[in-house]
């Protein structure tokens, strides 16, 4: 044991020795008898412990992921029976820096395998020429209107729909209707009612924008995007930095809540969260998706084999595993968002309070990339300033 | 005669000057090269890649910069925030300090190590404190209203300047309390009586002795403060709404979300323009003030005056008041969350893992990793901190003057950068640490290591030479000197500095989101993923975990203050 070996070095060392003589020894209470010598230890234990070397066999697939991500064990440890694989999780905080750290690594990737991009972000990926083409076979069982890319560098794996959240107790004792479009939340019943969270550092906040992109238009001579961001300022609408904050803080609606906002930009997942976590349990949902046409945003997330990988094939298997009805059944429950196979069938959680908009809100994805930072500063300009 | 003689002393000093310069380069090569492998590296290198991807300059960073109007009023938006909250912290830190340095009280070891606690707190969960307490539904507002019989909420602090402020203040307080008690405790107070004794009383004593005597320390204290408030990010955000917006925002917005490179480096390479800048002035200013130390502390005695009296009362209701009510009205939730009345329910559900999870996380090993790369951190930066204190202790030319500059620099650099910088830079043997968690720690060091330099380096330079010069002349070697004579004397200084690198990587969780590392989930990390999903229970848990938090820390904190036994008396 070479790590044995580097402690007696140490504990014999003259330079350590130096440090604590007998007479410092003798003073004072023995745990303390030589602190430099100690720390010198600790610090070796430590880094020894640490830093334990990698391999790097053809065996492990290294995955790169945002921090969100979750999986069942038994799933995972199943799929890594089956397939002889070993997998290793590799976690960033969120997409944008999961997606631009894997860009900035591309000569020399971080892993095997990418998931967690969505539709918002593709574009950008996708020119960096950030992935290798895999075509899975279980593509031809997933709903085609999630292949965005036609070559298949990305394989969809989810989607979610960001759709307003409301306070189903507060609509029901003030007797008020609950909007059914965009425009209404400019209405003066709506005032002082709505979080957003802002869509330069957070993503339900930036589908929400995009939503209203699509639903308003960028360069309509009467009513813009703009202006429709004008009238819900006039409107009192709170502008929150993360979803957390909008969710928890703001919102009413949420399980012990000291927020006074009846209505959040949340997920049309949320309701059965809401439900699954409740504790105590509960019979109704405090809360509820709005899902009425072009309210809705629909987000996609995709995994992909990252170009130059080491382990090419291993990736392969491994978003093979993404689209097996194991994954896509356990997904849902794990991280609230739905399966891209539509056989696959839901939790009963999901089935019973989660909503699924008819027609949602979906934009091209080339128009998110080369419009994002001129749309993100208009919007600052707007909202703001 | 005596010129030669005089002539060969001066060649002996020459020649001892010269080594001892040396050894003091010696000391700061392993400083130097942590810095550069994990620092200067990295930064640089992301900086090449944005700013000349083609090995050609890319200006448009520069252009964007100066064409709009925007970046003026956030650069102008971060300078006075942070000048605010610094004046303001110093305005209440240092008159506590005062107290702290002079009387004895009951519970003033334990107030004193306590008050460190608000640093480790993520700031999602000092803001739902702060909701919870002077929010406009908040606890403050309650009582207020139905005292008054008021129909309106009285304080409107929600999405304000001031809560930015206050909350500053409540993160920064006691690192410039720490750090001035400690030099202060350090200090004879022969000055100080002889100056009375001489009809010196009141602010005369305060303007022409005490400030002076306390002005290296005060000025390392609003340097730390302003540096942590000029970077602040989640502060600003949740606290201040969305209209603020300070550079360090700015930085993580253009490179996450927009992947502006060439304009997050630039904005990131104003932000360390600017504090270097800050940093000479700073060194300047230090060079001119060697106050020296008695290895005696100051005798301290019990208030007795009715002046003194409140003096040292008003201090400890202003520290509970600022710093222990937002984190009792955290554990009152903690525990009373679910309106059940008072539960346990949410700490036991940290325990199970219904759904089988992969994030799960049981909270011991949540609790044994940050108290791992606490402990990791601690011993690195205590080590490195030591070093570079020792090499900077005389003049600062050259080599040594970039050092003391360098150390800082961590502190104001963007954790977007640093984290970015890695992937770029550590990706070939022998340094292909990307993926390896020794980075955590490894980043906590860099922004513990100030910490540790600032605390003691005052100390260092306070201790006259003629203690080293007479033990030498003695036939003490230098090892013996620093052993006996002059560890007892940082010792103080040193802990606070452990103490502040301890809690800093408790508390941060910034490295863990741009460092992509395998699963080892710190309590913050844990907070942070169960405040990300809907639902009473996650958001119960996250309480309890931040209940956890405060109490691993407030363990910790008492079981390092407790470990101190050498050369230190009650402090």
């Amino acid at each position: 044991m070479p790590a044995e070996g580097v402690l007696d070095f140490l504990h014999h060392s003259p330079i350590l020795r130096g440090f604590c003589s007998p007479h410092v020894a003798q003073r004072h209470n023995p745990m303390m008898r030589c602190p430099v010598k100690q720390l010198v230890l600790l610090l070796v234990i430590s880094i020894l412990c640490v830093v334990r070397p990698t391999s790097a066999q053809t065996q492990t697939v290294r995955v790169v992921v945002h921090d969100s991500f979750n999986v069942s064990e038994a799933v995972l440890a199943q799929f890594e029976a089956d397939s002889g694989l070993i997998i290793e999780i590799l976690r960033l905080g969120d997409t944008g820096i999961l997606v631009n750290q894997s860009i900035l690594s591309r000569e020399n990737p971080l892993g095997d395998v990418l998931y967690g991009i969505d539709n918002t972000f593709l574009t950008r990926a996708l020119e960096a020429d950030l992935f290798m083409p895999y075509e899975s076979p279980a593509l031809a069982v997933v709903d085609p209107a999630f292949l965005l890319d036609p070559e298949a560098r990305v394989t969809p794996i989810n989607y979610g729909d960001v759709c307003l959240n409301v306070d189903v107790a507060y609509f029901e004792e003030n007797d008020l209707a609950l909007p059914q479009s965009l425009a209404d939340l400019s209405a003066p019943e709506y005032a002082g009612l709505l979080a957003v969270q802002n869509p330069a550092t957070s993503s339900p906040g930036l589908a929400f924008l995009l939503a209203t992109i699509v639903v308003f238009g960028e360069e309509d001579d009467d009513y813009d995007y703009l202006d429709y961001w004008t009238d819900l300022i006039a409107n009192d609408v709170i502008i929150t930095d993360d979803w957390t904050t909008a969710y928890y803080s703001e919102f009413s609606g949420s399980a012990g809540s000291e927020g006074d906002r009846p209505l959040v930009v949340s997920y049309a997942s949320s309701p059965s969260a809401e439900v699954f976590f409740a504790d105590p349990p509960v019979e109704t949902a405090p809360t509820s998706a709005i899902v009425a046409p072009d309210t809705c945003f629909r987000q996609v997330e995709f995994a992909g084999v990252l170009a130059n990988a080491s382990n090419p094939e291993g990736a392969q298997q491994f978003i093979d595993f993404l689209l097996s009805d194991a994954f896509q059944a356990d997904m849902p429950l794990q991280m609230f968002v739905f399966p891209v196979i539509p056989t696959v069938p839901l939790p009963d959680v999901f089935a019973e309070y989660a909503a699924i908009p008819d027609s949602p809100i979906l934009m091209p994805i080339a128009a998110i990339d080369a419009n994002r930072e001129q749309w993100l500063s208009a919007w600052t300009e707007t909202a703001l300033r | 005669m005596a010129q030669r003689v005089d002539g060969n002393r001066i060649t002996v000093n020459h020649r001892a000057q010269t080594a001892q310069g040396r050894a003091r380069l010696l000391l700061a090569l392993v400083p130097l090269l942590f810095l550069s492998l994990f620092f200067v590296y990295p930064v640089v290198t992301l900086f090449a890649v944005s700013l000349a991807p083609n090995g050609v300059f890319d200006s448009s960073g520069l252009v964007t910069l100066f064409a709009s109007r925007t970046y003026l009023q956030i650069f102008s938006f971060t300078f006075m925030q942070a000048a605010l909250s610094t004046a303001l912290t110093l305005l209440l830190a240092i008159p506590s300090a005062y107290v702290f340095a002079h009387w004895q009280f009951r519970g003033k070891k334990l107030l004193l190590s306590l008050s460190l606690l608000p640093f480790v707190l993520p700031t999602t969960v000092v803001a739902v404190a702060f909701s919870g307490l002077i929010g406009e539904r908040g606890l403050v507002n309650d009582l207020l209203m139905s005292m008054f019989s008021l129909t309106e909420a009285p304080l409107q602090l929600d999405h304000t300047l001031t809560l930015v402020l206050i909350a500053h203040v409540f993160y920064n307080y006691s690192v410039a309390l720490r750090l001035i008690t400690g030099f202060w405790m350090n200090q004879s107070n022969h000055i100080e009586e002889s100056a009375a004794l001489l009809g010196a009383h009141g602010w005369g004593l305060w303007w022409q002795i005490q400030f002076p005597l306390l002005r290296p320390v005060i000025t390392a204290a609003a340097l730390l403060v302003f540096m942590f408030c000029f970077t602040s990010f989640g502060v600003v955000l949740i606290m201040g709404g969305q209209r603020f917006a300070t550079i360090e925002v700015e930085i993580y917005r253009q490179a996450t979300s927009l992947f502006n490179l060439p304009l997050a480096a630039t904005l990131s390479l104003v932000q360390i323009g600017f504090t270097f800048i800050l940093m000479l002035i700073y060194t300047r200013f230090q060079r001119q003030v060697i106050v020296e130390l008695r290895s005696t502390t100051r005798p301290l005695r019990s208030a007795t005056s009715l002046r003194e009296k409140i003096a040292v009362v008003s201090t400890i209701v202003l520290m509970i008041t600022l710093l222990f009510t937002p984190l009792a009205t955290v554990i009152l939730r903690a525990f009373t969350y679910g309106n059940e009345g008072v539960t346990l329910r949410y700490f036991g559900l940290l325990g199970t893992n219904p759904r089988g999870s992969v994030l799960f996380t049981p909270p011991l090993v949540a609790i044994g990793n940050s108290l791992s790369f606490a402990l990791v951190t601690t011993i690195l930066a205590v080590g490195l901190g030591v070093l570079s204190a020792y090499a900077l202790r005389g003049s600062k030319r050259g080599l040594l003057g970039g050092l003391d500059i360098l150390l800082m620099l961590p502190l104001v650099t963007s954790a977007v950068t640093i984290g970015f910088g890695y992937v770029v830079a550590l990706d070939e043997p022998p340094l292909n640490l990307r993926t390896s968690i020794i980075l955590i720690p490894i980043a906590h060091t860099l922004i513990a290591l100030p910490f540790v330099v600032r605390n003691v380096l005052p100390a260092l330079r306070a201790i006259p030479p003629s203690f080293g010069d007479a033990a030498q002349s003695l036939g003490a070697s230098p090892l013996r000197v620093v052993r006996l004579i002059e560890l007892p004397l940082i010792l103080r200084g040193l802990l606070v500095g452990a103490v502040f690198a301890f809690t800093v990587s408790m508390g941060e969780f910034g490295a863990s989101l741009f460092i992509a590392r395998p699963d080892t989930p710190t309590m913050p990390i844990v907070i942070y993923r169960l405040l990300g999903q809907p639902g009473a229970s996650n958001y119960g848990q996250a309480l309890a975990m931040s209940v956890l938090l405060i109490i691993v820390c407030a363990l910790s904190l008492i079981v390092i203050e407790r470990g101190r036994t050498i050369g230190t008396s009650e402090l």
